[in-house]
């Protein structure tokens, strides 16, 4: 048996029959990622000398207890490399403390394992803006795994990983999850704490697994969430016990269809799979409701001018004094600046600090800054008048299948227009998954659903439901 | 988007990045397209809407005034390009 291959539930009940152990579990991935990570590339780098030790005295009586979990290369793990896939670090840092989700994870049990590649600074969504390495969709080595989370998304699909970590700003671990066939959850604003996460845009980032099934979703989530008095933002709101909540059918749920979301452009194939698995959804006694979001449209204009403008401020951190990138021979602290930053920095996030600037600078912050934040309230109303009608509302993840390599690198604002169905809970600070739900010419299509803030329970109960009655989740690429 | 109402080269000073010229033009095609679809937002009747910072309703979260744990200073240091007797060293500020 290939333990890389299993889902965090399957590993724990290898350990409790005594069939494997932790050491056995890191020894898999190991061999998993000598087999068939060379081609997709979803690793930046692994310490397996690390992960044997703490295998060691891994305590299996904990929830996570002794399983490997991959982590996304912007969250700090103490003693291991923090890179954000950026010239700007990788090679020149290394975290000195463990991100609150990852002390969680060890108090749980769990052993962090091997840093994923990713978008540089998350700013992307295709993982092609690394600048490292790129990262190939294990579906179909030409296109790629979406982003920014693409190396989370792709190490689980994989099966180089049980399960990981990502992040999501605008669908940094939906639209992923989507391109790669496995099950990718954003938490409601202020349900898992940042500390730790290296910043991108604050009023929008969430931490959140990306799983095999539904259920690891909910382990992992449970495992994570929970007020921190280390990030501000991160509120005092119990935590379920997630896995309870998800038995039952869908009786008495009601899911709403946004008619502005079933509009023009989304790929054919994709709509025709889509509106299957709502029809399946509906068979599971979930009543179909058609609900609006009247402000749909200008949804990604206001989230692109408000992550830029919060990135702009993230990233005049790094300077080039304190860490990261440091120019070589300048006699003065502006070409220091200037000349470690141009180093340091790729093009996206280069024209993104621009873009965040200018929003910002004197003259234009009325125009953009503050206009798309008055945008972000009617936004936010939409939602909440929704979901005050229905309990959860579904959509295609991402209008169409992964794309190819390169197919969008030189039109940015293609690339953003990508973003249109998951950006929108970012600015809602609602929570979302999405799920597989079908197959397009060989490549996996995902099923967003949407639920209200904090309540991450019945976007879990619809989409377990689902999983339980389709055989998506059983359907991996062969890359042996 | 004329080079008068948005000029790289100027933003780009305000954010201390130096761009070669090949940047800054390509940089001045590809964000003029951005902002122009950006600019739908002004035809959005905003009047009387309160804008949304963030979306909880969490304002001004204060922590007791009290020593706590901090990082390392050897190890935080170890990630500085540069320093000397236990501090960050900075190019030279004052002539």
């Amino acid at each position: 048996m290939d333990l890389a291959k299993l889902t965090i539930s399957e590993l724990r009940n290898q350990y409790e029959s005594g069939d494997a152990g932790p050491k056995d579990a890191i020894a898999a991935i190991e061999k998993a990622v000598a087999s068939r990570d060379s081609e997709v590339g979803g690793y930046l780098s692994l310490d397996f000398e690390a992960a044997l030790n703490e295998a060691e005295n891994a305590d299996l009586s904990k929830p996570l207890g002794g399983v490997p979990i991959a982590i996304k290369d912007l969250i700090n793990v103490r003693g291991q490399p923090c890179g954000c896939a950026s010239k700007m670090l990788t090679g020149a840092y290394q975290s000195p403390y463990d991100a609150t989700v990852i002390q969680k994870l060890r108090e749980a049990g769990a052993i962090p394992l091997g840093r994923t590649n990713m978008d540089e600074f998350a700013m992307g969504s295709s993982t092609e803006n690394s600048g490292i390495q790129p990262t190939r969709n294990p579906w179909d080595l030409e296109r790629a795994p979406g982003g920014s989370s693409g190396g989370s998304a792709a190490v689980v699909a994989a099966n180089t990983a049980i399960a990981s970590l990502g992040s999501d700003t605008g669908g940094s671990i939906r639209q992923p999850a989507s391109f790669c066939g496995c099950v990718g959850l954003k938490p409601s604003y202020g349900r898992v704490s940042r500390y730790g996460l290296v910043a991108f845009a604050s009023s929008l980032d969430q931490i959140g697994p990306m799983t095999k099934t539904v259920k690891d979703s909910a382990l992992l989530l449970e495992a994570i969430a929970g007020h921190d008095e280390r990030d501000s933002t991160c509120l005092k709101e119990d935590v379920p016990d997630y896995l309870s909540e998800l038995k039952g059918d869908l009786n008495g749920l009601k899911i709403g269809m946004p008619k502005e979301y079933f509009g023009e452009g989304i790929d054919g194939e994709v709509r025709t799979q889509v509106e299957a698995a709502i029809r399946q959804l509906e068979s599971l006694g979930g009543e179909i409701v058609e609900v609006s979001l009247p402000n749909s449209e200008p949804a990604i204009a206001v989230y692109y001018i408000i992550a830029t403008a919060e990135a702009s401020a993230n990233l005049a951190r790094f300077d080039g004094v304190r860490y990261g990138h440091r120019t070589e021979n300048v006699e003065d602290l502006r070409t220091h600046y200037q000349r470690s930053r141009a180093e340091g920095f790729g093009d996206e996030v280069k024209r993104r600090i621009i873009l965040g600037t200018y929003v910002l600078s004197s003259g234009y912050t009325d125009q953009y800054y503050s206009r798309a934040q008055k945008v972000r309230t009617l936004i936010r109303q939409d939602f909440e008048n929704a979901l005050e009608k229905v309990d959860v509302l579904v959509s295609p993840t991402s209008p169409t299948p992964a794309f190819k390599i390169g197919e969008k690198t030189n039109d940015p604002l293609q690339m953003y227009l990508a973003d249109i169905f998951t950006i929108a809970a970012n600015l809602a600070g609602i929570c979302g998954i999405s799920l597989p739900c079908g197959m397009v010419d060989g490549l996996p299509v995902g099923l967003q659903l949407l639920g209200k803030a904090f309540d991450e329970s019945s976007i879990l109960r619809v989409a377990h439901a689902y999983e339980q009655n389709s055989e998506w989740h059983k359907n991996w690429p062969s890359l042996d | 988007m004329s080079e008068k109402e948005f000029d790289v080269g100027y933003v780009a000073e305000l954010c201390r990045l130096e761009l070669s010229d090949e940047e800054t033009a390509r940089y001045q095609e590809q964000l003029s397209k951005v902002l122009h679809y950006m600019q739908q937002v002004d035809a959005i009747d905003v009047s009387g809407i309160e804008p949304t910072a963030h979306a909880n309703p969490v304002f001004d979260v204060l922590r007791k005034d009290e020593e706590r744990e901090c990082l390392d200073r050897d190890e935080v240091l170890k990630n500085a390009p540069q320093s000397a007797m236990d501090q960050f060293a900075v190019t030279k500020v004052v002539e």
